[in-house]
């Protein structure tokens, strides 16, 4: 017997805001579109290894403004992408210097939305340094910014450093940033500081879908998303659906949880003039 | 939701981590050598859920959690390890 709370949603879509489908197999992108994903919005990432030169982030910025895309749209999908050095490779500053010369070549790019995911990984001084030079970039072109915060034991701390560092340029509307990973111990400063907040559905670390339905119930829906986050790690790339299931077993309703996995996504990228989905 | 339908939907699936929880200790008491500043934290955090009180993962979260507000000198390593290293020696 279905259970009085679980009514059916026949029409589900949903925006999947973070996921690195560079490092996923081509089924994954069959996989979302059949389960009503709109549109994918990949950040820039490590590759699970350091890259040698800023040609290597060169080309790995060409292949997601132009392979990914195209990729996406066999299923389609619409598939934006984040600009950046990831906070894992921003212990090396001069190299840093050397992507962040080369990322306004692709601003102009269609599928565009700003830069992410920035951020800190262990909370060092150089990658500190990093991010305040990414968002002084961001300010300078009045671009979104994805942040990433660090995990496990250095999340607190880096969240509050990553506000801080935020806060500090004039130049930075917060509703423009989305501050990403967010747990219970970190999603009340994120949003109290004014920013969005994201909630990263992994079945390990981070986020499982019923405790990130716990902070939808405690703290609401506004500035709040969740996405999978998926790469070449443990990840689910339907991790926004089932949570969606998860949030029908609660008791929410379809508004509601369209609210969550579709319309607030939606409005925070539609910030980027460039952000336009695909007719249904 | 009331507390009969959370336990309806929640209950089974969290004896199953309890379970495995009190496995994990118990492997960790069997096994040889000695134990580092996680095993620390993770008796710390246990004892939090003692309390009926909202917030109990906040609190968990926290006790793993590096208190310090300064950024370090360098990173020396890319991964987290879950437990703050001085959480046996925790800041006043």
């Amino acid at each position: 017997m279905v259970s009085p709370t679980l009514s059916h949603n026949p029409y589900m879509r949903f925006i999947e805001p973070h996921a690195h489908m560079v490092s996923r197999v081509t089924d994954d992108y069959r996989d979302m579109a059949a389960a009503g994903c709109a549109a994918i919005c990949e950040p820039a990432f490590w590759a699970g290894f350091d890259r040698s030169s800023a040609q290597g982030f060169h080309d790995y910025f060409a292949q997601i403004t132009e392979y990914e895309p195209r990729r996406a749209a066999k299923f389609g999908l619409a598939h934006f992408c984040w600009l950046c050095i990831n906070p894992k490779e921003s212990e090396n500053v001069e190299l840093a210097q050397e992507v962040l010369a080369i990322i306004p070549q692709f601003l102009d790019r269609p599928t565009v939305l700003g830069l992410g995911e920035i951020g800190l990984n262990k909370n060092s001084r150089n990658e500190l340094k990093v991010l305040e030079m990414h968002i002084d970039l961001a300010a300078k072109h009045n671009l979104l910014i994805l942040a990433h915060t660090p995990h496990l034991e250095d999340k607190r701390k880096g969240t509050q450093l990553t506000i801080d560092a935020l806060k500090n340029n004039p130049g930075i509307n917060p509703t423009r940033v989305i501050i990403d990973h967010v747990e219970e111990h970190t999603v009340g400063m994120v949003l109290d500081a004014g920013f969005w907040a994201g909630m990263t559905l992994y079945p390990g670390t981070k986020c499982t879908s019923s405790r990130a339905v716990d902070m939808i119930e405690k703290y609401g829906s506004e500035r709040l998303w969740m996405n999978s986050a998926c790469d070449w790690g443990d990840s689910v790339p339907l991790a926004i659906p089932y949570t969606a299931l998860e949030m029908r077993k609660r008791g929410h309703s379809a508004a509601q949880i369209d609210r969550m996995i579709y319309q607030n996504p939606k409005d925070f990228l539609s910030q980027c003039p460039k952000f336009n989905l695909p007719q249904p | 939701m009331t507390k009969q339908e959370i336990l309806d939907l929640y209950f089974l699936d969290a004896r199953h981590k309890l379970v495995e929880i009190a496995a994990f200790l118990d492997r960790v008491e069997r096994a040889k050598g000695s134990a580092d500043f996680r095993l620390e934290a993770f008796r710390i955090a246990l004892g939090e859920l003692t309390g009926t009180e909202v917030g109990l993962a906040n609190k968990v979260l926290v006790v793993f959690s590096d208190p310090t507000s300064e950024p370090i000198p360098v990173a020396t390593t890319k991964s987290a390890c879950g437990a703050w290293h001085g959480v046996t020696n925790p800041l006043p």
